[in-house]
């Protein structure tokens, strides 16, 4: 436990030593403003409309209409800005050579694995907590409920953590940087969008898609619903990323 | 301390390292010799369990590196061909990050941390990022590294490639207090390296070991039959019986010739010098010596493909290393 730790708090320290970190928290920060400015006036322009008995919705629910719709957005932001974050995780330590430490040092894979994840994850999630912002202002002005909130803050560091797991894995098979991020955004891409084909296909072929989507599992969350069937499919998709990253970087050594 | 055993190494089809045995005693400092791509890093990387081997066995510390690799690395420091810094640390973080995954205690961090900076001598760099230290530095760091977590084993991957004169001396006194203590391995591809240095010398070849033995008794074998090459122009038909004459010289044969002029392969005892005697043999013929050069032996040969010999002159020499083609 130890050693992921340091692992982690190396990772940590690099993305604050480097731009990388507060370039990928403040242009996330500044997408996120975006959408939420966006959203907010939408829900501003209904529920003008519904005051005024022009036909808006029956009622008025800002989790609903402001603050889920957000948590889907982030996906988007997730897809570009994730894949610059786990693309130099292993290709960088190949390049410089500090892989050799990692690699004869005491260490086994799973903990240099598994503290690299847990290092992007907190990185991740301080990207996240600039949102925390945006929320605290609508809590502030108006009375969302906060299971929904909280829940749907799960999903999306859920959701996250698989789009970094599947980075990380990416990022162990090639030495260069630039594979290692085209790929990722590929297969991030190929995960959201995987489902849009699931309207003009069969029921079961339907089903399926829908059940690969990243995205689609994270609809429940941001309605304050805690399913099981989502919360397997994250934690097993991590898990799954974490087990192939594992299994690279060990053939990594036996090809040399 | 060290155990390797018909170790094989094979990237697809080509062979790096090809059933090699050798065996280190505890304190002692072992030299890897061989001109690049040799298959010195390659089986320095074996023996930290940096990758597997193909075929064979490596103990280290008592500890067989493919069954109990954990085991093995914790009494092994390694410092590879380049440091392997992460440039945006300093010294310290980077050395106390270290620590931590060669799991030195916490308690024993801080000092073991002082005691390895100053004993490399990288203390004034402290606080400087690892990005913006000298090669010199750098590689000092990279030992520091190596030693932190006071390892049984020492492999060190050209510890003195890069450096200026002065921090090579510096370097090869440093290795030579930690032996004792720590069993070493190096590898290097300068001849006079290995003799200030090593206590024994392993020179490999192409994947395979050619010869091990001490630095004394290899340059001893080196010099233990003469050859000489010797041309010389307008020679009579007497020349070859001339030659044999010379006191010293045991065969001569023709090695090849040109008009006038005839190259001989001249044989003597060992140990003995007839260089002067042939010159002066040849001149009071009235025959013109043209060239007169010691020929090396098979072993010499390999010597030769990897090394220059260090300029004598200085007082403190800098090694001429001269750059092989990459085979």
């Amino acid at each position: 436990m130890n050693n992921i730790l340091a692992i982690a708090q190396k990772e940590i320290k690099s993305y604050f030593a480097s731009p990388i970190a507060y370039i990928v928290i403040g242009f996330s920060a500044i997408l996120f403003g975006w959408f939420f400015i966006n959203l907010l006036y939408y829900f501003d322009r209904m529920s003008l409309q519904a005051g005024l008995g022009g036909g808006g919705p029956e009622s008025m629910n800002v989790n609903e209409m402001l603050i889920g719709p957000l948590f889907m957005n982030v996906s988007v932001i997730l897809l570009f800005t994730l894949p610059l974050v786990t693309m130099r995780i292993y290709s960088e330590e190949k390049r410089s050579g500090t892989i050799e430490l990692l690699l004869t040092s005491p260490l086994t894979d799973f903990q240099i694995v598994m503290g690299k994840f847990l290092g992007a994850l907190v990185l991740y999630a301080a990207m996240l907590s600039v949102t925390l912002v945006h929320i605290g202002f609508l809590f502030a002005f108006g009375n969302p409920e906060w299971r929904p909130v909280a829940t749907g803050y799960l999903g999306v560091l859920l959701m996250g953590g698989c789009f970094l797991s599947l980075g990380l894995f990416v990022s162990s098979l090639t030495k260069n940087q630039i594979v290692a991020g085209m790929i990722t955004f590929a297969v991030f891409l190929m995960f959201w969008i995987v489902n849009w084909i699931s309207s003009f296909s069969g029921p079961t072929t339907q089903a399926v898609l829908n059940y690969l989507s990243i995205t689609d599992h994270l609809n429940d969350f941001t309605k304050g619903v805690l399913d099981t069937k989502h919360l397997v499919y994250y934690v097993s998709f991590i898990a799954f990323s974490l087990f192939l990253t594992v299994r690279s970087v060990d053939s990594e050594r036996w090809r040399g | 301390m060290i155990e390797v055993q018909h170790l094989t190494k094979r990237y697809g089809p080509f062979t790096a390292v090809d059933d090699v045995t050798f065996k280190v005693e505890r304190g002692e400092i072992f030299g890897f010799l061989g001109p690049n791509g040799a298959g010195k890093t390659t089986t320095m990387r074996v023996l930290t369990g940096y990758m597997p081997a193909t075929e064979g066995k490596a103990i280290v510390a008592g500890y067989d590196v493919f069954e109990q690799p954990l085991e093995a690395k914790r009494r092994t420091g390694y410092l590879p061909e380049t440091p392997p810094l992460y440039p945006d640390m300093t010294v310290v973080d980077y050395l106390t990050f270290v620590a931590r995954i060669k799991a030195v205690p916490r308690a024993d961090r801080k000092a073991r941390i002082q005691t390895v900076m100053e004993r490399t001598r990288i203390a004034d760099m402290a606080n400087r990022h690892c990005a913006k230290l000298s090669k010199g530095y750098k590689q000092r760091v990279g030992l520091a590294q190596a030693i932190l977590h006071n390892p049984d084993v020492l492999i060190l991957d050209e510890p003195t490639a890069g450096l200026d004169p002065k921090q090579i001396i510096e370097t090869r006194q440093l290795i030579k207090e930690l032996a004792g203590d720590h069993t070493i391995i190096l590898s290097t591809h300068i001849l006079p390296e290995v003799s200030q240095t090593c206590q024994r010398v392993v020179i490999i070849n192409k994947g395979k070991v050619v010869a091990i033995d001490t630095p004394d008794n290899l340059t001893a074998r080196l010099r233990g039959s003469e050859t000489m090459y010797l041309q010389v122009d307008s020679a009579g038909a007497d020349a070859r019986t001339t030659i044999e004459a010379v006191p010293g010289v045991t065969t001569v044969g023709i090695a090849d010739s040109r008009g006038a002029i005839t190259g001989f392969e001249v044989n003597s005892e060992t140990g003995r010098d007839v260089r002067r005697e042939l010159a002066a043999t040849i001149v009071s013929r009235g025959w013109g010596l043209l060239e007169l050069r010691p020929m090396r032996m098979s072993l010499e040969d390999i010597f030769l493909q990897l090394t220059t010999q260090e300029p004598q002159t200085h007082a403190e020499p800098a090694p001429a290393v001269l750059e092989m083609a990459h085979e």
